[in-house]
Order: C-alpha cells, then sequence, then structure tokens
C-alpha cells in the first residue's frame, strides 16, 4: 500500500526577465535552499533529487542535471531528471512523490527551473522538423486556434481573456516573487496592447522568466518544518497523442481522465464546492475558461461564465491563480511546479499577502505539449 | 535495496518481455515512431499483450539526439495511448525510465509497465552534442569530446598500473566475439587481441577497438507485478535496483574508480548472492575494469554474453539493453542470478544497478 507523502518545505527565486546574476547552479540552488530552510533541514538529511526542466535546448545544455548534481547536494545519491513538456514541473513533483509514497525514500528534495534569457524558447520550440509543417510561431502559434475554436462554441464574449489577464496580474501584485508587477493593469490597457496571436493580445499571453522551483517531500514519519505539512491527497498524470482524427483539442480527454482520477483518489465529487483553491497551468488567458470546464468546475460552455461572475477572482467562491499563475511568471520547466507550490503554500498557511483564508484543500495542475500531457495533484491540511 | 539493514523489501517485478531493434549504424529509412514501432509491438506480442493491459508507460531519450525539442512527444505514438494513459518520461536511458516504472510498481496499485526508449545517434555528430553534456560555464566552451575525456581515464587507469592496453584489446576482442552470437549487435568479429593491438590510436590510449560504435537503436521492456508476473512468462525478479551520480567535476573524481556504481550495488543487494552473469554498459573497453571492481564481482561472472557497449551502443537505449539482455540469459535458463548496470554522463557519473534472479 502505499505511504503518505506530506510537502514539508517550498522555496522559490525572484522569477525575473533575466537573472543574470546567478548561473543556473545558483538559479536552483537558491530555490532548493529556500525549500531546506522551510523544511528546517540541511543538505545532508535529504535522501534523493528529483529535478525538472522543459527542452534543454532553451539554455543549450543536454541533460543539465550532471552538472547540477554537486550544486543540488545530490553527489552520493539518486538523482533524477524527469521531462514531459509543458507539465514537467508538476510531473517532476509527482516522481518525487512516488519515491515517498512507494516507500523507497522519506525526504526528497524535487526541484524544476527554466533561464529563459540564456536563450529564445520561440526559436527553441520552432526548429524545423522533418516531414512536419513548420508552425515557426511558438507556443501562441500552436494554441489560439484552439482558443478561437472555444469561443466559437462556448459562445464567449472577447472580453473574457482579458478579465483573466487583468485577474491574474492583479493577483500577482500580492506575490513579491512574480515576475510581472503591473500596478496599473486594466481592461483597457490590455486591450490596448499588441495583437500577437489572433485573438491574443500580449498581455493575455505569459512572460518569459528565469526562474526556480523547489520543494521538500516527507513521508509521515519524517515531518519537520516551519509549517504544518500539505498533505498529497491525491496525484495523476494522463497523456493521449498529439494529433489524430477527431482530437478534442480544446477539451481534451486526458485533462478530463486525468482530473477524474485525482478527485477519486481525493474523494472529491463537487469540485467546485469541495476545493478551496486552485492553481491552475494558464499561460494564455482564455485557458481559464477552458481548464474550468476540463476540470469539471462546471458544466461544458459555462467556463467563461464563472470568470465573468468573479468566481475565481482572489476574493471569490473558487479563487483560481492566487500567486499571478503563469501568466505572471514563467519560468516554462518550473512554471508547473510552481502550480503545485502555491497550493501548498496555500494549504499549509504561509502564502502571506495572496493567502486565501481557511484554504484546507487545493489543486494543482500542469499541462503541456499540445494540450495533452497533464499532471495533478490534490493537497490537504488534514491528514488524508 | 534488500542489503542495505532498515530497508524495505522490495515488491517482486518480472522482466516480463523485451524487445530491441537491429542495432545498426546508421537508420536512414525509418524516424524514431517507425523504429519502435516494430518493437512495441514485439515486446507485446511476445506474451499475449496489448497496450490495454498497461497501467503506466515511461520512456528515456534526449533531445539533443534528434535536434529539436519534444522528442519524445510523437514517440508516444509509436504505443498510440488513446484512451489516455498514465505516462511519464525522463530525459535520461531507458534504464532510468525502468527505474520510475519499478517506483510506481512498489506502490501496489498498479500491475504493468511498459517501458521504451530510443537514440538515433546518426544524424548528428556525437562529438559535439555530448561536449554538451559539461558544464556550460566552465567545460563546455571548450568542447572536450566523449572520445578524450574516456581517454583521460584509460590513461589514469594505466598510470595507477590497473590496467594495460592489452586488457583494454582482450575486452574488446572478447565482447566482439560474443556479439557473433548476437543477432542484434552491430559489430561482431572474431580478431585476436594481439591482432587489434595493431590498430592507431584514435585519442592515446584509446585504440579504435576500445571505442563503441556509433548505433542507431532502440529497445522496450514490460514489467509485470502480481499475477500478471506468472501469467505474462516465467518470472525474472527484479530483486534490487538502486542508482547513483557523483560530482561533474571531473578534477575532483577518482577516474580510476566507480563509486556511485559501488553505492548502487551496495544499494541493490549485487553482495547477497553469487552472480553468473553481469551487463555492464562500459561504452569505453577500460571502463569495464572500473566497473567490474566497483560492482565486486569476480574472474567467475560472464561479462557482456551480448557483445555489451562495444558490439551496439544505442545512446539512451543501452543502458535499458543490459537489463533486457540479463533478463534474458535468466529467462533461457543459461544463469540464474545476473547483474546489469547502466550508466550516464562523462567518465560513468552517473550509474544503475538492477540485480535479477529467476526462480
Amino acid at each position: 500500500m502505499a505511504e503518505r507523502c506530506a510537502v514539508i518545505g517550498v522555496g522559490q527565486t525572484h522569477h525575473k526577465a533575466k537573472r543574470d546574476d546567478v548561473s543556473i547552479a545558483g538559479l536552483v540552488r537558491e530555490a532548493a535552499k529556500m525549500a531546506l530552510a522551510d523544511a528546517d533541514l540541511t543538505w545532508t538529511d535529504i535522501d534523493a533529487v528529483v529535478i525538472g526542466k522543459a527542452p534543454d535546448m532553451f539554455e543549450g545544455n543536454m541533460m543539465p542535471e550532471l552538472y547540477l548534481a554537486p550544486a543540488l547536494g545530490a553527489v552520493g545519491k539518486p538523482m533524477f531528471r524527469v521531462h514531459t513538456a509543458g507539465s514537467v514541473g508538476g510531473s517532476t513533483a509527482l516522481v518525487a512523490a512516488h519515491l515517498i509514497s512507494s516507500g523507497i525514500h522519506k525526504r526528497v528534495l524535487t526541484v524544476a527551473y527554466e533561464k529563459q534569457s540564456d536563450s529564445d524558447a520561440m526559436w527553441a520550440l520552432s526548429v524545423p522538423q522533418p516531414f512536419a509543417a513548420p508552425l515557426l510561431a511558438g507556443a501562441g502559434g500552436y494554441f489560439a486556434p484552439h482558443i478561437r475554436a472555444y469561443m466559437r462554441r462556448s459562445g464567449a464574449p472577447e472580453y473574457i481573456g482579458r478579465m483573466v489577464a487583468v485577474k491574474d496580474r492583479r493577483n500577482a501584485m500580492r506575490n513579491p516573487y512574480a515576475h510581472l508587477h503591473i500596478a496599473d493593469i486594466d481592461m483597457k490597457m490590455v486591450e490596448e496592447s499588441m495583437m500577437l496571436w489572433d485573438p491574443l493580445r500580449y498581455l493575455e499571453a505569459c512572460p518569459s522568466s528565469d526562474g526556480a522551483a523547489a520543494m521538500v517531500l516527507s513521508s509521515e514519519d519524517a515531518l519537520s518544518g516551519q509549517y504544518p505539512p500539505a498533505w498529497i491527497h491525491g496525484m495523476a498524470m494522463r497523456s493521449e497523442p498529439t494529433m489524430f482524427a477527431g482530437r478534442d483539442q480544446v477539451n481534451p480527454r486526458a485533462g478530463r481522465d486525468c482530473s477524474a482520477d485525482v478527485y477519486a483518489q481525493a474523494g472529491i465529487t463537487d469540485p467546485r464546492r469541495q476545493i478551496d483553491v486552485a492553481e491552475v497551468y494558464v499561460p494564455f488567458s482564455w485557458y481559464e475558461p477552458m481548464w474550468l470546464e476540463n476540470l469539471g468546475f462546471c458544466d461544458l460552455g459555462d467556463g467563461w461564465k464563472l470568470t465573468e461572475s468573479g468566481a475565481t477572482a482572489f476574493d471569490g467562491d473558487i479563487p483560481w491563480n492566487t500567486s499571478g499563475g503563469v501568466l505572471s511568471s514563467n519560468p516554462i520547466g518550473a512554471s508547473g511546479m510552481l502550480r503545485f507550490l502555491e497550493v501548498a503554500m496555500q494549504v499549509r498557511g504561509q502564502a502571506g499577502e495572496h493567502q486565501i483564508g481557511g484554504a484546507r484543500v487545493a489543486l494543482g495542475q500542469a499541462y503541456g505539449g499540445g494540450s495533452q500531457f497533464f499532471s495533478m495533484w490534490v493537497v490537504g491540511s488534514d491528514k488524508p | 535495496m534488500s542489503a542495505v539493514a532498515g530497508r524495505r523489501t522490495p515488491r517482486p517485478v518480472s522482466i516480463a518481455s523485451f524487445a530491441q531493434a537491429r542495432n545498426v549504424r546508421r537508420d536512414d529509412e525509418h524516424n524514431e515512431v517507425e523504429m519502435l514501432m516494430p518493437v512495441v509491438a514485439e515486446v507485446f506480442g511476445t506474451i499475449g499483450i496489448t497496450k490495454d493491459d498497461i497501467d503506466f508507460i515511461c520512456s528515456g531519450s534526449t533531445d539533443y539526439l534528434i535536434g529539436g525539442p519534444f522528442s519524445f512527444v510523437t514517440a508516444l505514438d509509436a504505443v498510440g495511448v488513446w484512451p489516455p494513459k498514465s505516462e511519464s518520461h525522463v530525459e535520461m536511458d531507458g534504464a532510468w525510465a525502468l527505474y520510475e516504472a519499478w517506483v510506481l510498481l512498489q506502490e501496489g496499485e498498479i500491475d504493468a509497465a511498459l517501458v521504451y526508449c530510443f537514440g538515433r545517434s546518426s544524424p548528428g555528430n556525437l562529438n559535439e552534442i555530448l561536449a554538451l553534456q559539461l558544464d556550460p560555464y566552465y567545460v563546455a566552451p571548450l568542447w572536450p569530446d566523449p572520445v578524450s575525456l574516456a581517454a583521460l581515464q584509460a590513461r589514469a587507469l594505466i598510470d595507477a598500473g590497473k590496467a594495460t592496453e592489452a586488457d583494454f584489446a582482450a575486452i574488446a576482442s572478447r565482447s566482439r566475439r560474443d556479439a557473433l552470437d548476437n543477432p542484434k549487435a552491430q559489430v561482431a568479429n572474431d580478431i585476436p587481441a594481439e591482432k587489434l593491438l595493431e590498430d592507431e590510436y584514435i585519442v592515446s590510449p584509446l585504440r579504435r577497438h576500445a571505442l563503441p560504435p556509433i548505433t542507431d537503436g532502440v529497445a522496450a521492456i514490460v514489467l509485470a507485478a502480481g499475477d500478471k508476473a506468472r501469467q505474462w512468462s516465467k518470472p525474472v525478479w527484479i530483486t534490487g535496483l538502486d542508482h547513483r551520480i557523483e560530482t561533474h567535476s571531473l578534477g575532483a573524481r577518482d577516474l580510476t574508480s566507480s563509486p556511485s556504481t559501488a553505492r548502487a550495488a551496495e544499494g541493490a543487494g549485487v553482495s547477497d548472492g553469487p552472480i553468473d552473469v553481469a551487463e555492464i554498459h562500459a561504452p569505453f573497453a577500460h571502463q569495464e575494469i572500473i566497473l567490474k571492481e566497483a560492482l565486486g564481482l569476480d574472474e567467475t561472472v560472464v561479462v557482456n554474453p551480448s557483445g555489451g557497449p562495444l558490439a551496439a551502443n544505442p545512446l539512451m537505449s543501452a543502458g535499458l539493453i543490459r537489463i533486457g539482455e540479463a533478463a534474458t540469459r535468466i529467462s533461457s535458463g543459461r544463469a540464474h542470478r545476473a547483474v546489469a548496470h547502466a550508466t550516464s554522463g562523462p567518465c560513468l557519473q552517473q550509474n544503475l544497478v538492477c540485480v535479477l534472479e529467476g526462480e
């Protein structure tokens, strides 16, 4: 039987467009040391290190975990490297959690990062492949048609995307680690920003960030730390192919199956009522209403109505992306882990200005590839 | 795990099936998906199952071989994950993908996993690509190639009095002679060691025979636990599995030893019983000497009867193939207890050890 597993330490860097004050090793250590301090532990207390990041081409280092082993105190220990596209930050946390829940280790350090300023993600995502149509448009170019399809299906008005962009950036004002702090953001500023990929405007897209996230995960008999543990109540991954006839890229089945699995483990039958706060991977504004439907927070076609009603706002009944989300900080490889980390902070009561009062059950979600890789966890303040 | 006091006894997991492509210098006719498809079909077909019998999938590969991001994404089409599957990927050799799947099987909630990996080295220049594995600030800008780094290690071994160039030639001669019995091998021949010593140096003290071939290859394994382990095949149990890493800084390491392998061998319980066969991922001939010592193997152990990485060395796959080859020796009744080893990084920086046992 699986052992209980909890988050006992979290750490993250100040995310910025360029962290040219640190090397890659310095960046990951900044987050890892903070997580260790939060857990009241040192490097020697850690049994294994699990690291994740998005494509190696983003920095130009092949399998950089080899170079990072000493910087993360992994020498003499197992070190593991995960790469599952945009969902990688979440999957990395799950691989680390399984090392605990399988009973193999007691304390695992998990780290995810991206130093986007070392190269150009847009270029790295657009390398021509043999026998494949060149996209040359980065992630936004890939997802914009799916957003158009969602708008057509649901009849959502154009301004919904702008509402999400404003809401998440306002949340980011509460988070000292967020990359973007746009104090005077409003609907007009978003509407007047440059059109990038119709219907997405500049301020409806995620930034390119340098940053890292880290967590210390522990078994039940090795708990420590400054705050109460965030217990893992459920965790799941799902993948589906990029392309085949009839695939629904707007509301992918892998996302629905993944949430059904994680809810079943956590005993959640009514996500909107039972989940107090959620951090969901929204790199482009419209993915909030799309994922509201995919994650079962409402009926099909109603996601935009929840956003419009203010339900997902900081003072709404299901606050989404209280940290500011991917729209405010996007160190790609770490973006998924930041979702998982933020919900752990919420149920541990350590989120400061962006703390939702009384948060006890929280959902973290990450997705990647062509909306085809999903990883999720539900954490809670109560022992499962 | 079993050798370490206080550690848990792992849930028995069996290597239910293993398949690999014929290893070749250059497969120009197939992309990664096309190379994988027949291997995935074979790994299922030999035990009469389909993807629907699999609870979890994990793959191992590196984007740098294909020269584009997300090479594992399309590779998933070789399995056809519809309906969606629980699935993960490591930017590591398939042996570590097997480790992730084994960890999940330990929880007892799932019973079957598919592990696959692919490494097609021919499209690029490995000497340049592997230099990008090194410290990006202080080492990679010098573009040290993997053969030169291995030569430093071989020289250190000779200087320490632990081996001679004749030993390297003997290992290469034996490996490629054994490979004559392996239909999947890329380089198989019967050339006496004395003759090999007439080769020119590539980088002194390494002559051509001490280097691995450059290989395009893919492999897959099905892991099974619980009732499925017995239903699907005669079980070959994983009785221990561990992996460890060393520092990246070559100057801070004693290159003539492999403490991470020794540590992983202890964790996997290699010395808990006699070993009949070892499949060792030693891409360069001299590394077999270092690894045999770290694994604590004596002269009675048959090493790399498949020919090992000197007969075929598909990157990201050669480690998983060691596990598959060792399992095959047990399932065919030629061995009872075997150790398989996988490595990653410059000069054996990271190592995995797997102990397998028949019934």
